[in-house]
C-alpha cells in the first residue's frame, strides 16, 4: 500500500462553513479517510498538538488546506506556519483566495466597526463608554490580554504564496472530493492555478439563452430580487436582475440561479481576470441597452465585490 | 498573584480565552472568559438592500447554517410589513427543522457523546467523533453520517445550496417544491427521525444506565443558576421559527414576555474592556455583574432553557421523551447544564418529527410562494430559536429597504455572562492549593462544553474538541508551565 498523503487543515478567520462542507461529504469522508494521515486539522478531527506543528520539519507535510480570511495577527503567523511546513497549500473557498464575505468590512474603517459594535447598535448598554483593549486591567488587578485587530482584512493568498485558489462559499462537498480525490492521485494542475473546471456560471446555467439556441437580448433595466418574479427558464441579467453569472468561475453548476437566484460571486473569477468587480462592472455594463443604467444599482462596491474586496486593486475603501 | 490563562484556539483563530487568577493560596480568585468575535457584520451591512442581507449574513457561522438566514428573512419580512405566504412559511420551517436535525446531530455526536462513551477521563487523543466511531463502530457511524446528510440533502433542495443557501425573499421563497421533491424529502424524513429514536437510545443506554455520569449530569460543579429566554406557542409548547419570547426567573416563575422590538424592553448588552464580545442581562434586574443566583439579571439560551421556559413538544415522540425527562429530572428548573445536551437530543427527534409532517403536507408544492412587496415600513425585526438558543436579527431601513442601522444578538451572546460562571464554578471546585494538572484540562472544558457549539459558533471552530492552552505564571508574570491539548 502506498504511504498515506500527510494533510493538514486550518480555519483561519471564517464560518468554518468549509470545514462544515468537508463534513457534509460523509461517507464519502470516510471512504477516503484510509488514505490520508491527518496530521493536524484545527480543531477537531485530528488532536494533534499545535507545538508538534511548529516542531514538524518545513515542508514535510504534504496537502495543507487553510480556509477563512486574515484580520488577526494570531492568524496570519498560523497562516505562515502553515505555509512552512506543507509542501501543497491549498486556499480553500473564496475567503482564504480573495477575501470573502468578511471583507466587505474594508469599506469601513477599524473605528467605524468599533463605532457601531460598541457604541451605536440598539441595546448597547456602555455607560463608560469603553471599548475592548488590547491590554487591560480589570478591578485593579486582574491583567487580561485581547489579540490585536488589523485594520484591515486580507486574504490567505495575500498573506502567503498558496499553490492553489479555490472558490465557493463554501465549495460544495462533491467538489471537494473531487479535489481531495485529485490531491489522491496527484492530478494537480500548475502551481499558482484555480482548482476549478474553468467554465463560467454562465456556461452550465441551464438559463443562458446560448445554450438554449437563442440570442443573447440587452438589458433593458435593473431589477431588485424582489422586484417581481423571474421568468422560469430566462436568463436572469437579460431579465434585468444583476447577475455575476458572466465572469463567476461555475463549479457550483449555477446552483443559484437554479432557483430563481442571481449569483453574486462566490465562486471566484473566470480565468484571466484580475480585479473581479471591475470586470462585473464592466461585463454587465457592456449588456445594457445605456450604460447608465448601471447608476440604478443600489451599493455596487458591496454586490459587485462581495466576496472579493480585500483581493481587489484597491483592496478596500481608501478614505 | 497567579494567572492561569487558557487560551483556545486564540493563535490560531484568535476567537476566545479563559484567564483564571489564582491567589496566594493558589485558589481561584476569579476568572474571565473572553472572545474574540467581531467581524463587523453590523456595521458593513449598511447599505445593502434587506433582501440581499439573508444570504449574506448566512456567513456569519457556516455550523449555524440556517438560523442567520432565517431570522434574517423574517426581519426583511417585518422591513415590508408582509407575511410570508402560507407555503413559503411551510418551507421555511422545513428548511429550519432539517436544519435542527443536522446541526444537532453534529453537536450531540462530535461534542456531547464523546464525553461519555469514550468516557470523560479518556485521552483527548480519542475522546473526539473518530474515537466515538471505534468504540460505536464503523456501521453505526456510517449510519449517523448518512442519516445526517439526509437532512443537509434536504436543505439543498429547499435553499439551493447545502450551506448558506439563497432562496429566502421578503415575503417568501424564490422556489417552489415540486411533487418529486416533495417525495424525495417524505423519503429522507424517514432517515431523519430514525437518527433521532437512535440517538435518544443512544443517551439513554451511556448515559442515563450510568449512574456514575448521571452524578456528573446531576452534579453541583457544573451548574449556573440564572434564568432562561425561549420561544413557545399559546399552548406553551416549544416553538423554532416563529412564538412568544418567554422569560423565566432562576426559580421558574414567568417575568415576561416579549415579541419583536419589545426585546429592548428586556434586553440590554453590556460592552466590556477585555472581550470583544458584549454580554447581555435582564433590563428589569439591572446590571449586576458577573454572578449567577437568585437575584442575577444574567440569562441563558439554547435547549436547557427551551426545557426550563416551555411545557413540552409539539410532537408525539419528542413529548414521550420530554415526559420521560421530567420523571427523571428533578420539578422546576433545571440549572445543571449537562442537561442542555439530553434537551438536545429530545429536540433532534422533534425537528425530525416536523419535517416528516411538513413533508405529508401536500400543500408544500402550492404555487404561492411569494407575497408582493409595496413600500418598505423602515424597521423589522426577526427573531427565532436559533438551535442553540433565541437569535435576534433587527434592522432599520429607508423606504426603499436599503440598510441602515441594523443590530444582531446571537445565542452565544446571550450566554455570554453563564458561561463565565460555568467556568468559574469549575476552576473553582478541581483547582485547589495551587494544583493544577492535565485533569483541569478535561474539567474546564467540560464546563462550557454544553454551551460549546455556541462558542464554536462565535469562534468559527468545528463542533468538537477545543483545542486548550493553559499558562501558569508566577508572581513576577513569567510563564513557568505550559500545557496543551493540541
Amino acid at each position: 500500500m502506498p504511504e498515506k498523503v500527510k494533510l493538514a487543515y486550518l480555519l483561519a478567520g471564517g464560518c468554518a462553513g468549509c470545514d462544515m462542507a468537508v463534513v457534509d461529504l460523509s461517507e464519502t469522508l470516510l471512504d477516503v479517510l484510509p488514505q490520508l494521515e491527518i496530521v493536524f486539522w484545527a480543531p477537531t478531527v485530528a488532536d494533534v498538538k499545535y507545538k508538534d506543528l511548529e516542531a514538524m520539519p518545513d515542508g514535510s507535510i504534504d496537502v495543507g488546506l487553510v480556509a477563512g480570511m486574515v484580520r488577526l495577527s494570531e492568524q496570519e503567523h498560523m497562516v505562515k506556519v502553515m505555509r512552512r511546513k506543507c509542501k501543497t497549500l491549498i486556499a480553500l473557498g473564496i475567503c482564504a483566495s480573495m477575501g470573502g464575505i468578511p471583507g466587505m468590512a474594508n469599506m469601513h474603517s477599524k473605528k467605524e466597526i468599533f463605532d457601531t459594535a460598541y457604541f451605536d447598535t440598539f441595546s448597547t448598554d456602555n455607560p463608560e463608554g469603553v471599548v475592548p483593549r488590547t491590554n487591560c486591567l480589570v478591578d485593579g488587578k486582574y491583567e487580561l490580554t485581547l489579540p490585536d485587530f488589523y485594520e484591515k482584512v486580507r486574504s490567505v493568498a495575500s498573506v502567503v504564496d498558496v499553490d492553489y485558489l479555490t472558490g465557493g462559499c463554501p465549495p460544495h462537498h462533491s467538489f471537494i472530493g473531487a479535489a481531495l480525490t485529485a490531491v489522491l492521485e496527484g492530478k494537480l494542475p500548475p502551481r499558482g492555478s484555480w482548482l476549478t473546471g474553468g467554465k463560467a456560471v454562465c456556461d452550465v446555467c441551464k438559463r443562458n439563452p446560448a445554450l438554449q439556441g437563442k440570442e443573447r437580448e440587452l438589458i433593458q433595466d435593473i431589477k431588485r430580487v424582489t422586484d417581481g418574479e423571474p421568468e422560469q427558464d430566462k436568463c436572469l441579467l437579460q431579465e434585468g436582475y444583476i447577475c455575476l453569472g458572466p465572469v463567476t468561475q461555475g463549479d457550483c453548476n449555477a446552483q443559484c440561479p437554479n432557483v430563481n437566484m442571481p449569483c453574486r460571486g462566490c465562486g471566484g473569477p473566470i480565468p484571466g481576470v484580475k480585479d473581479f468587480g471591475l470586470r462585473a462592472v464592466s461585463a454587465i455594463a457592456a449588456s445594457m441597452t445605456d450604460e447608465k443604467l448601471v447608476d440604478k444599482i443600489d451599493c455596487p462596491a458591496k454586490l459587485f465585490y462581495r466576496y472579493s474586496l480585500p483581493s481587489s486593486i484597491l483592496g478596500g475603501k481608501l478614505k | 498573584m497567579k494567572r492561569i490563562e487558557i487560551n483556545p484556539m486564540t493563535r490560531l483563530e484568535g476567537h476566545g480565552k479563559i484567564s483564571i487568577f489564582l491567589n496566594d493560596e493558589g485558589n481561584v480568585d476569579n476568572a474571565f472568559f473572553q472572545t474574540v468575535e467581531l467581524r463587523g457584520y453590523e456595521r458593513f451591512l449598511r447599505g445593502m438592500p434587506i433582501e440581499e442581507v439573508p444570504r449574506t449574513v448566512s456567513t456569519i457561522c457556516g455550523v449555524c447554517r440556517g438560523v442567520h438566514y432565517t431570522a434574517s428573512v423574517k426581519a426583511a419580512d417585518a422591513v415590508y410589513n408582509v407575511a410570508p405566504t402560507p407555503t413559503a412559511r411551510k418551507i421555511r420551517e422545513l428548511f429550519l427543522n432539517a436544519h435542527y436535525v443536522e446541526d444537532h446531530c453534529a453537536i450531540l455526536y462530535a461534542l456531547g457523546f464523546p464525553d461519555f462513551v469514550v468516557g470523560p477521563t479518556a485521552s483527548p487523543a480519542v475522546r473526539n467523533l473518530i474515537g466515538l466511531i471505534e468504540i460505536v463502530g464503523e456501521q453505526t457511524g456510517r449510519a449517523v453520517l448518512k442519516k445526517r446528510r439526509s437532512a443537509v440533502r434536504i436543505m439543498e433542495i429547499l435553499g439551493g445550496r447545502p450551506l448558506h443557501a439563497v432562496a429566502a425573499v421578503p415575503g417568501g421563497w424564490s422556489k417552489r417544491i415540486s411533487e418529486e421533491e416533495r417525495q424525495e424529502i417524505l423519503e429522507l424524513s424517514r432517515d431523519l427521525v430514525e437518527l433521532g429514536q437512535m440517538t435518544l437510545q443512544v443517551f439513554e443506554d451511556v448515559v442515563l444506565k450510568n449512574k456514575q455520569f448521571m452524578e456528573l449530569v446531576l452534579g453541583d460543579m457544573y451548574k449556573v443558576v440564572c434564568n432562561y429566554v425561549g420561544t413557545v406557542d399559546e399552548q406553551d409548547k416549544l416553538q423554532y421559527y416563529d412564538g412568544i419570547h418567554k422569560i423565566v426567573d432562576p426559580a421558574g416563575k414567568e417575568i415576561g414576555r416579549f415579541q419583536g422590538k419589545e426585546y429592548l424592553d428586556y434586553i440590554a448588552e453590556r460592552v466590556l474592556p477585555w472581550s470583544y464580545q458584549k454580554m447581555p442581562y435582564l433590563k428589569k434586574a439591572g446590571w449586576q455583574d458577573i454572578a449567577d443566583g437568585d437575584n442575577t439579571s444574567l440569562y441563558c439560551v439554547g435547549p436547557l432553557a427551551r426545557y426550563n421556559i416551555g411545557s413540552g413538544f409539539d410532537t408525539p415522540l419528542a413529548q414521550e421523551a420530554y415526559e420521560k425527562m421530567k420523571e427523571t429530572l428533578p420539578p422546576g428548573p433545571v440549572h445543571n447544564i449537562m442537561v442542555y445536551h439530553w434537551a438536545r437530543a429530545v429536540e433532534l427527534l422533534n425537528a425530525a418529527e416536523k419535517v416528516r409532517q411538513l413533508a405529508e403536507d401536500e400543500s408544500i408544492t402550492a404555487p404561492d410562494i411569494r407575497t408582493p412587496l409595496g413600500e418598505a415600513v423602515g424597521e423589522g425585526v426577526g427573531i427565532i430559536e436559533a438551535v442553540r438558543g433565541l437569535l435576534i436579527h433587527h434592522y432599520k431601513t429607508d423606504s426603499r429597504g436599503i440598510v441602515e442601522d441594523c443590530n444582531l444578538i446571537v445565542a452565544t451572546t446571550h450566554n455570554k455572562g453563564p458561561i463565565n460562571v460555568a467556568i468559574r464554578r469549575a476552576a473553582d471546585h478541581f483547582i485547589k492549593d495551587g494544583k493544577v494538572d492535565e485533569g483541569i484540562l478535561n474539567m474546564v472544558e467540560m464546563a462550557y462544553r454544553p454551551y460549546d457549539l455556541c462558542l464554536a459558533c462565535a469562534t468559527h471552530a468545528l463542533p468538537g474538541r477545543s483545542p486548550l492552552q493553559i499558562n501558569i505564571y508566577d508572581a513576577q508574570g513569567k510563564i513557568y508551565e505550559t500545557m496543551q491539548n493540541f
